[in-house]
């Protein structure tokens, strides 16, 4: 299957980039690797005469430390940050995460921008960068706006951007030595799109703990009883495994659409638990 | 239409394409570059496997516009390489490929893998593999021929 149509425009910035979009009243799509966009057009599901392509925009490929955070612009390949082109200030964390994506062919045109535009919920970055309180930051024509990343994505492939808005980048924190973190999906096959995503992110000094579940629903969830509860963990306590099986319970119970006896509960519960031991033992 | 120059195994072309052609229809229908295979055409097989700019990508979800001014190396310009000489010949020899369509990806594909040091395990090996889908040889063969490519390119001598 071949896309329809399509008139495909270069820009040369994101101004730029800004500008032909509102010569087409907001219509036209941004490709950047298009690999989600690209068999989307394919098979009909997204219908765009107009393709603006911000791969050849050298600022959206820039990483710097910002503010007490770490900025990685849109552009920025999967590759990329699996090679270590990319400062990692997480400890291993989005390299990690990075190298487990798709496939090499994907990874090579792929980017973190366009994997959370996207918002696909049984995606890496939507999941990974939510565990990791990440930040979006959206440039229109007359400003750039920071927005949580659970804020940004609404809803199923849904996310906050308007009409000509374009991603420039994303803020992440910088993870302190003695952070854990765990990164655990569950696929039928190396490089699919998962069935149940576990993300764990816990630093004392950066008050941050976040258990997140994604490819459960229409959007990763953070699972907040279980973040409050990992927040506080120790590995030697002796009811530890009872208490994070009740709490991750309830938690599934509240986030998920599954009856506790289903096939999807019990992958998801494995899946999260799985993730939680790990990442306590690191 | 867009004007496009491009690099299609080491001699440079300038040509008009259709704005929503794939660099995988670029090179089997105007080049006859027809080793690039085309079959799920949606980047699940990788089949269509080629080199842009030294890098694996997939040809049939990559608009040929959009690579302009990059070089592209597909299976029919490795004649000199001396990499794809000795995996081409532990294809054969350890049965890496029974009817052969995916076999121009999985060659691209493998000479990456060797590239980047990613044949250390057999594990690693066929997790490298799996965005190429061969539905004949049950991956054994491939993975074997991997590694006898991987000892004779890339041990010490």
């Amino acid at each position: 299957m071949k896309s329809g149509k399509v008139n495909y425009h270069i820009a040369h910035s994101m101004d730029d980039a800004i500008t032909l979009n509102q010569a087409h009243y907001g219509n036209a799509k941004y490709i950047a690797g298009g690999q989600s966009l690209m068999p989307m057009m394919s098979l009909r599901l997204i219908f765009s005469e107009e393709v603006i392509d911000i791969s050849k925009i050298p600022d959206m490929k820039k990483c710097f430390g910002m503010n007490g955070h770490f900025f990685i612009g849109a552009g920025v390949t999967h590759a990329m940050i699996e090679d270590g082109k990319v400062e990692d200030t997480t400890n291993g964390y989005i390299q990690h995460v990075a190298q487990g994506i798709a496939y090499r062919g994907i990874r090579n045109r792929g980017t973190i921008g366009g994997s959370i535009v996207n918002a696909d919920p049984a995606a890496d970055w939507p999941t990974a960068l939510l565990a990791l309180g990440a930040k979006v930051i959206v440039k229109n024509k007359s400003e750039e706006i920071e927005t949580p990343i659970g804020e940004f994505q609404c809803g199923l492939m849904q996310t906050s951007l308007k009409e000509t808005d374009l991603v420039k980048g994303i803020l992440v924190p910088l993870i302190s030595k003695d952070a854990k973190w765990s990164y655990v999906k569950f696929c039928h096959k190396a490089g699919e799109f998962a069935h149940s995503i576990a993300a764990i992110v816990i630093d004392p000094l950066l008050g941050l703990s976040n258990a997140v579940l994604g490819a459960a629903g229409d959007k990763p969830v953070v699972l907040s009883r279980l973040s409050t509860y990992l927040s506080l963990a120790d590995i030697r306590n002796a009811n530890l495994d009872k208490e994070i099986n009740e709490l991750l319970e309830a938690d599934l119970i509240e986030n998920t659409f599954h009856l506790q006896s289903s096939y999807e509960f019990n992958l998801h519960r494995s899946i999260v638990k799985k993730a939680v031991m790990e990442a306590l033992k690191k | 239409m867009s004007s496009i120059s491009i690099q299609v195994n080491n001699q440079p072309f300038q040509l008009e394409i259709d704005d929503r052609m794939t660099l995988a229809d670029l090179l089997r229908n105007t080049f006859n570059l027809t080793g690039t295979h085309l079959a799920c055409e949606l980047g699940v097989c990788g089949s269509c496997t080629v080199l842009v700019n030294d890098e694996p990508i997939r040809s049939c979800i990559t608009l040929a516009a959009s690579i302009s001014g990059m070089t592209v190396q597909t299976i029919e310009g490795f004649e000199d390489d001396n990499k794809m000489k000795v995996i081409r010949e532990c294809f054969s020899e350890a049965h890496g490929l029974q009817c052969g369509f995916c076999t121009p990806g999985m060659l691209i594909t493998v000479r990456d893998m060797i590239v980047r040091e990613k044949c250390k395990t057999e594990c690693q090996i066929r997790k490298e593999l799996s965005g190429n889908l061969c539905r004949c040889t049950g991956y054994s063969g491939i993975v074997k021929a991997t590694q006898l490519a991987n000892q004779r390119l890339n041990s010490p001598e």
